[in-house]
């Protein structure tokens, strides 16, 4: 690789990886992986679900330990047997989920396990200017002050704690896993500023792990892919496009996901509408929704995507107007309405609303069957007595997994998102809402969801798709509806653009493309 | 480019620092004055009910101070009821009324104290067993150990030892003193020291601690010790107020469970890293103040239990809406 010798070359190396592997019981998670990191770069790191990024990225920061290989940083060789012992070496690394104690203040949180002392009693005065300071040097001392609780910060304010912390222990390199998941696009570009300025002004290299194409493309200089396990190849980002590396990645083009949209023969009957629905968070919501097309639905985060999938499986039912199935008026008051209806409800919080996580796939899948069942029926084995066949739904699914009593949570979020699917299906749900149906999942696993879907729709379900990725609304729908401050405002047909469906939910005023992905 | 959300006011803040389990107590101390002077026999606003209200507070009030540190850092103690009998028990069985053994009683239950504590934090720590259990189990050891020894008061402290009980510096009585500075330092540690920020990062998220640097099983273990502690100094004051230690002394008083309502009571979440020692005050001082209006009114015993089951619901509700609405 010429043009990265190029550019790095008068500058050595402030992280070297030579020969890291990692083997898990059957596994092994990574195979003689090299990763070099410059001072002053931003490196991205992509990969599938399961390539290796996180595992690699906990092995450099002292998380785990490798089986194999070398670690220097500069000159020098260093093995961690401890996340401490790799902070004080300048390593820190910003973790998906928060890692912020929300009832303790910004500063108590900056300095948490380090807390200044003086005679012997925490330093308070010290500690809250010395955090004020740090706030000051990124300048955002205007909108987060040390003494706040960090429960009354914003998402990107909390994620801008994190980096203070990572500063304040003197950082030379910062590792951050997915840190936009839970920012808008407006806050994205404040981190993405002040991770710039921090390259630049205090050579800090970022390691930057993401799915989001479009930000590693806006934000790094190189990208290391990673699959399965192995280096695919390290890049100069200028000298590739997004569908070279999603190739590399999976080997595939990016604009292949999509599967063929319904043709004006597929769609049928009418399966469910809704006729002037209002509740708190809904305003004169007027829709219809027919056997074998998918609608998507699209809006800001807070335009009443989520409560529209709630009030028609009926956790926050409608208030008023009227409500039909299959052409029969009813009501749906509490999701066992909406359940015995046909509906099913595939929520956007997987982990929260979707799961058992410690029951059996098994389990997992017969759940709404049984809840239909009522409280004093017997749990039937899978496949007797009018029970459904696990085995069945899961091939219909094309579920993967060791064995169905494999308890769900060691699936991939792919595969529960499957195996979600097929309790709705044993439920004989056939008008199903998916909200954000393949938030962290990973590229090829997205595929299949989405076929998944259109082979749903073709044998006759009435498909609901919420989703704040425009391309899967665009490349996904038949139907377009678009909500802004809880009214459905536009409802645009197959094909439409980015920019319109974007004007529409901005409420026509303007087109800033706000939280949309690739 | 406009910011999603304006900076937050200090004020709130300094607002939120004190604990809402104060309002409450005002609002029922009031109630409590205006219903005993309206329907009671006896009067509430007089040094001697008053007074009644503070002493009547210590056993439960010293016990909770630990209680408070064990549900903060995400733990609790069931066995300060049996250590509570184990001290009283052991010191006046130890002193037999000579006033010379007094100082080696004291240091024998002290002992006791930091063992126990040290056991139940290991067995948490070491055994990862969850701390409902482990001093759920501890705490039957120690009744069985005690009801094979003893089966009544056993021995007696002398009564220059009572004044502890029963005198006081002027008017405030020696053992409220105690309270008050048994609740003063523990809120001062929490607030001023190393060990109580972990405290509170520990019940927080276990987890962000870790990876923060800090040594959760020692912060737990230092905790169970500091809980242990408290039961033996309530342990010893009670002793010292009935004059002699039976087994049943910690049990009657429900001093596991109560000790756990008064701290919840106090604003402190069951679930940790959010409350604190004043709060806790408030709640044993919540407890008080209902117990002497229910007396001076004649309200019998069992009624008196389902409106304290009532009011610990409704004041734990408040806060469970407060939160709801700093939420949305």
């Amino acid at each position: 690789m010429n043009a990265s010798a190029n550019v790095n070359g008068e500058k050595k190396p402030i992280v070297r990886m030579t020969g890291i592997t990692k083997r898990f019981p059957g596994v092994v998670a990574l195979n003689q992986v090299s990763l070099e990191i410059y001072p002053g770069e931003i490196h991205g790191l992509v990969g599938e679900n399961g390539a290796g990024k996180s595992t690699l990225m906990k092995i450099l920061v002292g998380a785990y330990q490798p089986d194999e290989g070398e670690i220097y940083l500069g000159d020098e060789r260093v093995t961690f047997s401890h996340p401490q012992e790799a902070q004080r070496k300048g390593l820190s690394i910003i973790y998906q989920e928060f890692n912020l104690l929300p009832d303790r203040t910004v500063a108590e949180n900056v300095f948490l396990g380090r807390e200044p002392l003086r005679h012997g009693l925490v330093d308070y005065r010290q500690m809250n200017a010395q955090t004020m300071a740090l706030l000051q040097q990124l300048d955002v001392h205007h909108m987060i002050s040390p003494e706040v609780y960090v429960r009354d910060l914003s998402v990107a304010q909390q994620q801008i704690v994190e980096i203070v912390r990572a500063l304040s222990l003197d950082s030379r390199v910062l590792v951050m896993d997915e840190p936009t998941s839970a920012l808008s696009e407006t806050e994205v570009e404040i981190l993405f500023n002040l991770i710039r300025n921090l390259t630049v002004e205090r050579n800090l290299a970022v390691i930057y792990i993401s799915h989001r194409l479009r930000e590693i493309f806006d934000l790094t200089q190189r990208i290391t892919v990673l699959k399965d396990g192995n280096v695919v190849k390290t890049v100069q980002t200028c000298d590739v496009t997004p569908n070279d590396v999603v190739r590399m990645m999976v080997g595939r083009e990016l604009n292949e996901y999509y599967p063929p949209k319904a043709s004006s023969s597929d769609v049928r009957e009418v399966a469910l509408r809704v006729v002037n629905g209002s509740n708190a968070r809904l305003k004169g919501i007027n829709l219809e929704l027919r056997r074998g097309e998918v609608v998507g639905v699209a809006g800001l985060q807070g335009s009443g995507r989520t409560e529209l999938a709630k009030a028609l499986f009926g956790v926050e039912p409608f208030t008023s107007g009227s409500v039909e199935v299959n052409g029969r008026a009813v009501r749906l008051d509490s999701p066992m309405d909406a359940i015995r209806c046909g509906i099913g409800f595939l929520t956007e919080d997987r982990k929260r609303e979707g799961i058992l996580p410690s029951q059996s796939i098994r389990d997992n899948v017969l759940l709404a069957f049984r809840a239909l069942r009522g409280v004093f029926s017997i749990n039937y084995r899978d496949g007797v007595r009018g029970t459904p066949s696990v085995a069945e739904l899961g091939k219909r699914v094309d579920l993967r997994a060791p064995s169905y009593e494999t308890q769900i949570r060691y699936l991939s979020g792919g595969n529960q998102q499957k195996a979600i699917l097929a309790r709705w299906l044993a439920s004989g749900a056939n008008i199903l809402i998916f909200d954000e149906p393949t938030r962290g999942i990973d590229v090829s696993a997205k595929a299949g969801i989405h076929n998944l879907l259109r082979d749903l729709a073709k044998n006759g379900a009435a498909i609901l798709m919420i989703s704040s990725e425009l391309p899967e609304i665009i490349g996904m729908s038949d139907r377009v509806l678009v909500m802004h401050e809880g009214r459905l405002v536009a409802e645009l047909p197959a094909g439409v653009s980015e920019t319109d469906i974007m004007l529409a939910a901005t409420g026509g005023r303007e087109t800033h493309s706000e939280e949309t992905t690739i | 480019m406009t910011h999603t959300t304006p900076p937050v006011k200090m004020t709130l803040t300094r607002l939120r620092a004190i604990p809402p389990a104060y309002f409450i107590l005002l609002g029922i101390f009031c109630a409590a004055w205006l219903v005993v002077e309206l329907f009671g026999t006896g009067s509430f606003m007089n040094p001697d009910t008053l007074t009644n209200i503070l002493v009547r507070s210590v056993a439960l009030g010293i016990v909770a101070v630990g209680q408070s540190y064990a549900i903060l850092s995400g733990s609790l103690d069931l066995s300060v009821a049996y250590l509570i009998s184990v001290t009283a028990v052991m010191s006046s069985f130890i002193m037999q009324g000579d006033p010379q053994r007094v100082p080696l009683a004291l240091a024998v239950v002290l002992a006791i104290g930091v063992f126990v504590g040290l056991i139940n934090g290991l067995i948490i720590t070491r055994l990862k067993i969850h701390p409902f259990i482990a001093t759920l189990s501890t705490s039957l050891m120690m009744k069985g150990l005690l009801d094979t020894g003893f089966q009544n008061f056993a021995g007696s402290v002398p009564k220059s030892f009572q004044a502890l009980a029963y005198d006081g510096w002027g008017p405030i009585p020696y053992s409220v003193l105690l309270f008050l500075v048994v609740a003063v330092v523990g809120e001062f540690i929490l607030r001023r020291t190393r060990f109580g920020s972990h405290v509170y990062a520990v019940g927080g998220n276990r987890e962000v601690a870790r990876l923060s640097g800090i040594r959760t099983a020692r912060v737990l273990m230092g905790v169970h010790v500091l809980v242990s502690l408290t039961a033996v100094l309530s342990g010893i004051f009670i002793v010292s107020r009935l004059g002699s230690g039976a087994p049943w002394v910690g049990p009657d008083g429900a001093y596991d469970l109560e000790s756990i309502a008064a701290v919840v009571v106090g604003g402190t979440a069951l679930s940790g890293g959010r409350g604190s020692v004043a709060g806790t005050v408030a709640g044993v001082l919540i407890f008080g103040v209902l117990d002497t209006m229910f007396n001076l009114l004649g309200v019998g015993a069992f009624l008196k239990l389902v409106l304290r089951g009532v009011i610990i619901i409704a004041a734990v509700a408040s806060y469970a809406i407060r939160s709801k609405h700093e939420v949305a």
